[in-house]
């Protein structure tokens, strides 16, 4: 087994709660089957929004992590999968596609 | 734990009643907003971690540090809560004053009192409604829309209409305020509609809207645990809420048809309800007055009491119905009574009552008056009339599922 990153990039807020609740419910659902396969190391975290981007050894200092809000890197977990394949596959249920949003699946490098 | 919707809407009530003594009635939007964006954070952090073991703590620490860096943000530019003054203005006490009103005991108190500023008796009683469904039951406009057959701009309008309402008050009610009993009734009548919208469903697909009933209450059920407001009233309301709920699992069938109380599986009543019911119902019987609640609920415990229909106490129904006729006259009352009449004395004396029901506009609306006919004419013998009446009822129907079961209705009368 070998470890990747989900990078859950863009995806519309939701416009209710109960349509955030029904989101939220799928991911719960998605990662638990995930987690209950033994394919989650680490089931990651939530990131704000907001953010800087740092350059030059610090000399420039931008607004937001990218320029396109679209994306966005919205939060990170860490599977274990066979290959990239199969991670890029497991990703595939994902339930930010519903949404506008993508995966990127990228292996942690090995030492 | 499975967080559910009714965590959400729950919550909602929750955080803008409290939020509300601490921006005040006159940034209510505000309110909402920061209750809309805790809801929105949390499901993005829950969607990864997962749902936290209590949710209700995890979001109520949201709301408290939402809330206290909106007033570090606004101390200089806006004035904010009118009640906790100055405990504001001091970094010393912020944290603990926000804390303190986002607790559950003063969040109880909050619930209580924005209750009551709903009820304001300058506003209509479906203005009243309304703000109670979107302010303390975390409903959105579009839920209120659907739950009343309305337009979303007209249920905007009615919200925006109440909340100025509010705003000119600037704080919750005050229990302590000398209008306090004329405002409780106004709850009453508030949440007595409520209740009977979800359970008559005059508007809508489904017959019996419960999650209405479920709201009503669950607020009803907050004015008994306060002294100053439990008064008999309160509780006949509540016996007569219970009582009805009962009911509910066996008044649909599985096609989500209605089904008469006669025709009810009166195994299905649920008995842990009705027990309730009574206990509430007793609890009423203290002091002078005797309220429609009162009659209201004694109905529904003589129906709730009868293992079959034929061994109703209609003596006894016919008794509180000419009651009710005096507490609140009505031609849906006076229906009723006519049939009760017919149960006990037959049909001729059902039509007779029918017949004697002075006319108005409404009752010429109302399908049950065609249909109380039809029933009548059919036990009486007369089909051809029976069926002309059961067509006159299905006609004025208000929602499609009230059309088909008197369409039913006035097959089955042909055979």
């Amino acid at each position: 087994m070998s470890e990747f990153v989900y990078l859950y990039r863009g995806g519309r807020r939701p416009e209710s709660p109960a349509e955030g609740e029904q989101v939220m419910q799928k991911w719960v659902a998605w990662l638990g089957d995930l987690a209950a396969k033994g394919h989650i190391k680490d089931q990651g975290q939530p990131l704000e929004d907001e953010g800087k981007v740092v350059r030059a050894k610090g000399r420039t200092i931008t607004d937001g992590p990218y320029p396109e809000s679209k994306d966005i890197v919205g939060g990170y977990t860490i599977v274990e999968a066979k290959d990239l394949a199969h991670a890029a596959q497991l990703a595939g249920g994902c339930p930010i596609f519903d949404h506008d949003g993508l995966v990127e699946v990228r292996p942690v490098m090995k030492m | 734990m499975e967080p559910g919707e009714h965590l959400f809407r729950r919550e909602s009530g929750r955080i803008v009643a409290a939020l509300s003594r601490i921006f005040g009635l006159d940034n209510l939007t505000l309110a909402e907003d920061v209750a809309q964006d805790v809801f929105c954070r949390a499901l993005e952090v829950w969607k990864l971690r997962g749902v936290p073991e209590n949710p209700s703590a995890w979001l109520m620490k949201a709301a408290r540090n939402r809330a206290v860096d909106l007033l570090r943000r606004q101390r200089r530019t806006r004035h904010l809560m009118p009640e906790l003054g100055q405990l504001f203005e001091s970094e010393w006490t912020l944290v603990p004053t926000v804390t303190e009103a986002l607790s559950a005991e003063a969040i109880k108190d909050d619930q209580l009192r924005m209750m009551f500023s709903c009820c304001d008796p300058n506003l209509s009683e479906d203005v009243q409604v309304a703000l109670i469904l979107r302010l303390l039951c975390g409903f959105t406009v579009d839920e209120i829309a659907n739950a009343f057959l309305s337009k979303h701009a007209a249920i905007e309008k009615r919200i925006e209409r109440g909340k100025k309402a509010l705003a000119a008050s600037k704080r919750l009610f005050d229990m302590a305020d000398a209008e306090l009993s004329a405002r409780l009734s106004a709850v009453h009548r508030a949440l007595y509609l409520l209740f009977n919208e979800g359970y008559h469903g005059s508007s809508g697909q489904r017959v019996v809207r419960s999650e209405l009933c479920r709201e009503a209450m669950r607020l009803a059920s907050t004015l008994l645990e306060n002294p100053l407001v439990c008064a008999p009233e309160t509780y006949a309301l509540c016996a007569m809420m219970w009582l009805h709920a009962a009911r509910l699992r066996a008044r649909v069938d599985g096609y989500g048809d209605l089904i008469p109380l006669a025709d009810q599986d009166r195994s299905l009543w649920d008995r842990a309800l009705i027990a309730k019911g009574e206990d509430l119902l007793e609890r009423s019987a203290d002091g002078a007055e005797l309220s429609e609640y009162h009659v209201e609920a004694a109905i529904a415990s003589i129906h709730s009491n009868a293992p079959r229909v034929e061994e109703t106490d209609w003596t006894r129904l016919v008794w509180l119905y000419d009651m009710l006729m005096q507490i609140r006259p009505s031609p849906v009352i006076a229906l009723n009574r006519a049939i009760a009449i017919a149960h006990l004395n037959g049909p001729e004396s059902g039509l007779e009552a029918i017949r004697a029901i002075p006319h108005d506009d409404r009752l010429d609306q109302y399908p049950f008056f065609p249909a109380a006919l039809a029933e009548l004419e059919l036990r009486a013998g007369k089909i051809d009339a029976a069926r002309e009446h059961f067509r006159a009822a299905a006609a004025l129907a208000r929602n499609t599922k009230e059309r088909r079961f008197l369409e039913l209705r006035a097959e089955a009368a042909a055979h």
